[in-house]
C-alpha cells in the first residue's frame, strides 16, 4: 500500500510539472508538441517488456503490446522529427 | 551479494535519468529554437529506458526482437511515407496504438495474477482508458481520412453511444467488485469488448470540425493510460512520462476549446445540434462572384494582404501555390501576412504544419489577437477554404450557435476574397454572412486551380 501512495505522489507531481511546462506554447508548435507527446506515450513499450510470459495467452498479449507500442514509438518520433525539420525561419 | 537487486537498482537509476530527459525534452519542444533537440532528447530518454528494461525480461527474446522490428518497420514506413496533409489522421492512429499497448498490458496483468482489490482497480481503469483511446483514435482516424462517414443521430451511432453510456457503470462494477470479474471468465472478456465499443461510441457522434479537440483529448488519454499502467507495474518512468503526455494533451485540449469558446463537455456531448435555429433566416442577400483574373488585378494593386487558410487549403493541397502567390506578391512590394486561427483545420496547429511544409517563414504567421485590431489596414483578406473561423456571426449575432467564438475578423478588411468550392456551410452548419457582405467577393472553384491562375497572371 505504501508504494502506491508514493507512486501516486509521483503521478500527481508529474501532472503538475507537465501543466507548468507546457502552459505557454506558441500555436506554431501545437502539432509537433502533440506528435512529440504522442511519441512519448509509447513509453508503454517499457511496460510491455516487463510483462510475464508464463502461458500462451501472456506471450500473445506481450507480443502485441510490444508491437503496438513500438509502432507508436518509432512512428511518433520520426514523424515529429520530419515535421520539425520543416519549421524554419527564412532569411 | 544478490545480483538481481543490483540490476533493479541500476534500472531505477536509469529510469530517473530518462524521466529527467523526458521532462527537458518536452520543455524544449515548446520553443521553436530548441524543438528539434527536444525531440531528440526525448527519443534518447526512450532508448535508455527501453534498453535498461531489456536487461532483465521474462518474455522470450525472439518474441521481443520480432515484435520490435516489426513495429519499427511499420511505424517508420507510415511516418516517412505519409503526406503532410494526412498528419492529423496519422497522429490519431499512432495514438490509438499507444492506447492499445496499455490495454494489453493491463489485460496480461489480469490473467497473470489473482489481483488484490487495489490492483484490480488499476487494471480495470487502465483497460478502460486504453481501450477507449484505441477505438476512439481509430474512429478519429477514419473520420479524418474520410473512411468513416457516420453522422450523429444515425442508428449505428446511437447504438454505439448507448454502449458508451453503459460502459461507465460497467467500469465502476468491475473496479469495485473484483470477485465478479474473476469468476465467470466471459464477464471480463465482455468488459474488454464493451470498452472498445464504448470508444467507438465516444468519438462517433463528434463532428469533423471538432476534431482538433478530440485528437488532443485522445492524446492526453493515451498518456494517462500509460501512467496507470505504470502504477500497475510499479514503474516510475511510465508514470512520469505518461503524466507529462496526459498534462500536455490536457492543455492543448483546453486551448482548442477556448479557441472555439465552448466547454469541453459541450464539444464532446452536445456538438452543434442546436444550430438548426439559424437556418430559418434563409436569404441573406446576393453573393458577388469574381474570377481569378480580376482577383489578380486587385491583388497586384494591394499594398497589404492577409491570407487566411482553413481546412479547404489542406483538402485542395494548395499550400505550395499559396506560398508561391505570397512570394510573388512580396516581390511586387505587397506586405503579406498569414492569419492562423488555432482551430483552423483538423488538429491543433494544422495550418502551421502545412505552411511550414510549403516553406513559409513562421514569422509571417499571425494569430487572431495580433491581427484583428489592425484588420482595417489590410487591402485584401484572402480566405482559402476557411469558413467558421471567419464567420462574423460569432461577433454580430448573439443568437448564433457560434456566437462568442473568437474569429479572424476579415470582414473588417477593405476587400475580402473567399475561395470556396460551393456555398455549403462549414462544419458548424451555420450560414456565413461574410459571403453576403458588401466588400466580399467569392472566387468559386478548387483553391489550388484558382490560386494557380492568379500565380500565372502574376508571372506574365
Amino acid at each position: 500500500m505504501e508504494i502506491y501512495i508514493l507512486l501516486g505522489f509521483v503521478l500527481l507531481l508529474s501532472i503538475f510539472l507537465g501543466l507548468e511546462l507546457i502552459s505557454k506554447v506558441p500555436s506554431t508548435l501545437h502539432t509537433p508538441l502533440m506528435s512529440g507527446a504522442n511519441a512519448i506515450s509509447g513509453i508503454a513499450l517499457v511496460g510491455a517488456l516487463m510483462l510475464s510470459a508464463e502461458g500462451q495467452i501472456q506471450n500473445v498479449l506481450a507480443f502485441f503490446a510490444i508491437l503496438f507500442a513500438s509502432i507508436n514509438v518509432f512512428g511518433g518520433y520520426l514523424v515529429t522529427n520530419r515535421m520539425l525539420s520543416m519549421f524554419k525561419k527564412k532569411s | 551479494m544478490n545480483t538481481l537487486i543490483d540490476i533493479t537498482i541500476f534500472q531505477n537509476l536509469v529510469y530517473i535519468v530518462s524521466s529527467v530527459l523526458f521532462i527537458l525534452g518536452i520543455k524544449m519542444l515548446g520553443k521553436e529554437s530548441t524543438a528539434v533537440r527536444g525531440n531528440i532528447l526525448s527519443s534518447v530518454a526512450m532508448l535508455s529506458a527501453v534498453s535498461v528494461t531489456l536487461i532483465d525480461v521474462d518474455i522470450g527474446i525472439a518474441i521481443i526482437i520480432s515484435a520490435i522490428i516489426l513495429g519499427a518497420l511499420i511505424g517508420s514506413v507510415i511516418a516517412l511515407k505519409v503526406k503532410m496533409t494526412a498528419i492529423p489522421e496519422m497522429v490519431a492512429l499512432f495514438n490509438g496504438f499507444g492506447g492499445m499497448a496499455s490495454f494489453l498490458i493491463a489485460w496480461s496483468q489480469f490473467t497473470d495474477t489473482q489481483p488484490a482489490l487495489l490492483q484490480n482497480l488499476l487494471i480495470m481503469i487502465t483497460i478502460y482508458i486504453g481501450g477507449i483511446t484505441f477505438s476512439g483514435s481509430i474512429v478519429a482516424y477514419g473520420k479524418l481520412s474520410e473512411k468513416i462517414n457516420l453522422e450523429k443521430g444515425s442508428l449505428v451511432t446511437n447504438i454505439l453511444v448507448t454502449f458508451f453510456y453503459l460502459s461507465i457503470p460497467a467500469l465502476l462494477i468491475m473496479m469495485f467488485v473484483p470477485a465478479l470479474s474473476i469468476n465467470p471468465n466471459f464477464i471480463f472478456l465482455g468488459f474488454l469488448v464493451l470498452t472498445v465499443l464504448a470508444g467507438l461510441g465516444f468519438v462517433m457522434p463528434i463532428g469533423g470540425g471538432d476534431m482538433p479537440v478530440v485528437i488532443s483529448l485522445l492524446n492526453s488519454l493515451s498518456g494517462i493510460a500509460a501512467a496507470f499502467a505504470g502504477l500497475l507495474l510499479l514503474n516510475n518512468v511510465l508514470i512520469v512520462a505518461g503524466s507529462l503526455v496526459g498534462a500536455s494533451g490536457l492543455i492543448l485540449t483546453i486551448i482548442m476549446a477556448k479557441a472555439m469558446n465552448r466547454t469541453i463537455g459541450n464539444i464532446l456531448f452536445v456538438g452543434y445540434a442546436s444550430a438548426s435555429s439559424s437556418k430559418s433566416e434563409g436569404e441573406q442577400g446576393e453573393v458577388k462572384p469574381i474570377n481569378a483574373e480580376d482577383a489578380y488585378l486587385i491583388l497586384e494593386n494591394a499594398s497589404s494582404v492577409l491570407v487566411v487558410p482553413g481546412y479547404g487549403m489542406a483538402v485542395a493541397q494548395a499550400q505550395h501555390v499559396v506560398r508561391e502567390l505570397g512570394e510573388l506578391m512580396e516581390e511586387n512590394g505587397t506586405e503579406v501576412k498569414y492569419g492562423i486561427h488555432p482551430v483552423a483545420g483538423r488538429m491543433p496547429g494544422h495550418m502551421n504544419v502545412l505552411l511550414a511544409e510549403a516553406n513559409v517563414s513562421y514569422d509571417l504567421l499571425v494569430e487572431p489577437d495580433d491581427v484583428n485590431p489592425t484588420m482595417d489596414t489590410f487591402d485584401v483578406a484572402v480566405v482559402i477554404g476557411a469558413n467558421d473561423v471567419v464567420n462574423p456571426s460569432a461577433t454580430e449575432e448573439p443568437g448564433s450557435p457560434i456566437y462568442g467564438m473568437p474569429i479572424i475578423e476579415v470582414h473588417n478588411a477593405k476587400t475580402v476574397f473567399v475561395l470556396k468550392r460551393s456555398m455549403s456551410s462549414g462544419f458548424a452548419g451555420v450560414q456565413n454572412p461574410l459571403f453576403f457582405k458588401e466588400n466580399t467577393r467569392m472566387l468559386f472553384g478548387d483553391a489550388k486551380e484558382s490560386i494557380g491562375t492568379v500565380v500565372s497572371e502574376f508571372k506574365d
